[in-house]
């Protein structure tokens, strides 16, 4: 489990779960490493002024991440951490290594109307 | 909207965190506001073992726990908001701040720190995350078996290329200079090893590849001979540089770009003080940031609490 203000996700049924529940999530898949901190940081300052993003962090060395690993739009990833964004449970956008605030705002913006 | 303050800290790193502490307990009311994460480059640091007090700790634990002790003591911590504008010019400053407005104190402590040098290339961004790291402990897993470059010649350059050889199947360290500014004895552990070789006095060029990084262009300093290095991953450590760039023609500064202070780390300016890596000093540790800190917030508190009848500085006997 990652120390982190966020709410993790630590098994496939929560990440399933939180899919199905939001129409746009957010997922923050790393370590407590320096790319990965500040990626944690923007979205515990984002969680209370976009109330219609689902805020997750996952931690990349527990087997759960294998749902983000796998994704497709992940395969050419060589940086943590993974940011995936879905959309009615769909990928619409993933990054790789660290982004800052303004970056993951203006996703938020193009991706969720947030 | 401005928010008023006793004083405006820029930067959050450990002395930034420790002038907050100093200043939150004798009851001022204090903002450090960062464009980054708190912590500054303590969170770089996998392991610190030369803090006092802490036989071993990561850089990112001791800034957690820096944070929540100015926290506890009232401090308000702003992360990840850049600086507009900044005005020091008159007794009350002011402080523009990107998503959060203006903020406005009588003093302002500038700890703003280094940060990391880049290349400046234009196919840096390109391939950031996609072969371009800047953190062998974060990134080097992903290129196990497999050929990469290591930019730089100084400890962190040396250090990192030795622990990225556990993954990689070769690390060309490549280096501007035709000598390290390493410690000898970490230059002496890469040369020993095996998979690391040495390109000398090279300028990179260009970074080389589609979707995926595949190689790293030099040129020969002397000779002008470009070379290609084959490589999927490329590590950058080549320094850091004081960010100082937003007080520049504000503030004086030396020519290495580092804020000169007075011994109590006043500026040129009064009511306005530096702390940390971005002040002109020999010597950058966490424990000389936190010691600056200190002094920093304690000659705040005494300008606060005599105001105008604090002598104006004389900076000429103290450049460093
Ligand atoms: C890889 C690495 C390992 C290290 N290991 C050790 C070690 O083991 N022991 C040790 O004692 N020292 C170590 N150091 C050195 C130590 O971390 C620094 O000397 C110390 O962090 C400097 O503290 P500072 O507060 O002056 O600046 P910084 O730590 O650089 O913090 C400055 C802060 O200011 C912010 N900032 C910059 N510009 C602005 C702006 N315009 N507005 C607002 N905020 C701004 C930055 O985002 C940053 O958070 C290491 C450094 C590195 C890079």
């Amino acid at each position: 489990m990652l120390d982190t203000n966020l709410k993790h996700i630590e098994t496939d049924t929560e990440f399933n779960r939180v899919l199905s529940e939001n129409e746009n999530v957010m997922i923050c898949c790393g370590r407590m490493g320096p790319m990965c901190l500040p990626v944690y940081d923007v979205m515990e300052n984002f969680e209370s002024k976009y109330p219609n993003v689902a805020f997750r962090d996952m931690a990349f060395d527990e087997p759960v991440s294998h749902v983000i690993r796998e994704l497709p739009e992940t395969q050419s990833f060589m940086g943590l951490p993974f940011t995936v964004y879905f959309k009615n449970g769909k990928v619409v956008k993933a990054t790789s290594s660290i982004q800052n605030k303004a970056q993951v705002a203006e996703i938020l913006s193009d991706k969720f109307g947030a | 909207m401005t928010n008023a303050y006793d004083a405006i800290i820029l930067g959050a790193g450990p002395a930034g965190l420790t002038a907050g502490i100093y200043l939150a307990r004798a009851k001022k009311k204090v903002v450090i506001i960062d464009e980054g994460i708190a912590g500054g480059q303590m969170i770089l640091s996998h392991t610190v073992a030369n803090y006092p007090g802490v036989l071993e700790a990561t850089g990112a634990g001791i800034a957690r726990t820096m944070v929540k002790q100015a926290k506890s003591f009232g401090c308000e911590v702003v992360t990840q908001s850049r600086l507009l504008k900044i005005d020091l010019g008159s007794l009350q400053k002011t402080v523009d701040v990107e998503f959060e407005g203006t903020y406005s104190a009588p003093v302002v402590i500038i700890a703003t720190g280094g940060i990391p040098r880049s290349l400046g290339l234009e196919t840096e961004a390109k391939f950031k995350g996609h072969g371009i790291s800047y953190c062998a402990t974060c990134d080097g897993e992903f290129f196990t078996g497999r050929e990469i470059v290591a930019v730089g010649g100084g400890n962190s350059a040396l250090e990192e290329a030795v622990s990225l050889s556990r993954y990689a199947s070769k690390v060309t360290v490549i280096h501007e200079f035709d000598h390290f500014q390493a410690q000898p004895w970490i230059v002496a552990d890469a040369e020993a090893n095996p998979k690391i070789e040495f390109l000398m006095n090279q300028k990179i060029e260009a970074f080389a590849g589609d979707e995926k990084l595949e190689g790293v262009v030099s040129v020969d300093k002397d000779s002008g001979q470009r070379v290609t290095t084959k490589a999927e991953g490329c590590f950058v450590f080549i320094g850091y540089t004081p960010a100082t760039q937003a007080f520049e023609g504000i503030l004086k500064l030396n020519g290495r770009k580092e804020i000169v202070t007075d011994e109590n780390l006043a500026t040129s300016i009064p009511g306005v003080f530096a702390a940390g890596d971005s002040r002109a000093k020999k010597y950058r540790q966490i424990t000389t940031a936190v010691a600056d800190g200190t002094v920093a917030a304690l000659s705040a508190i005494e300008y606060l609490d005599k105001g105008s009848r604090i002598p104006q500085i004389k900076l000429a006997a103290s450049a460093g």
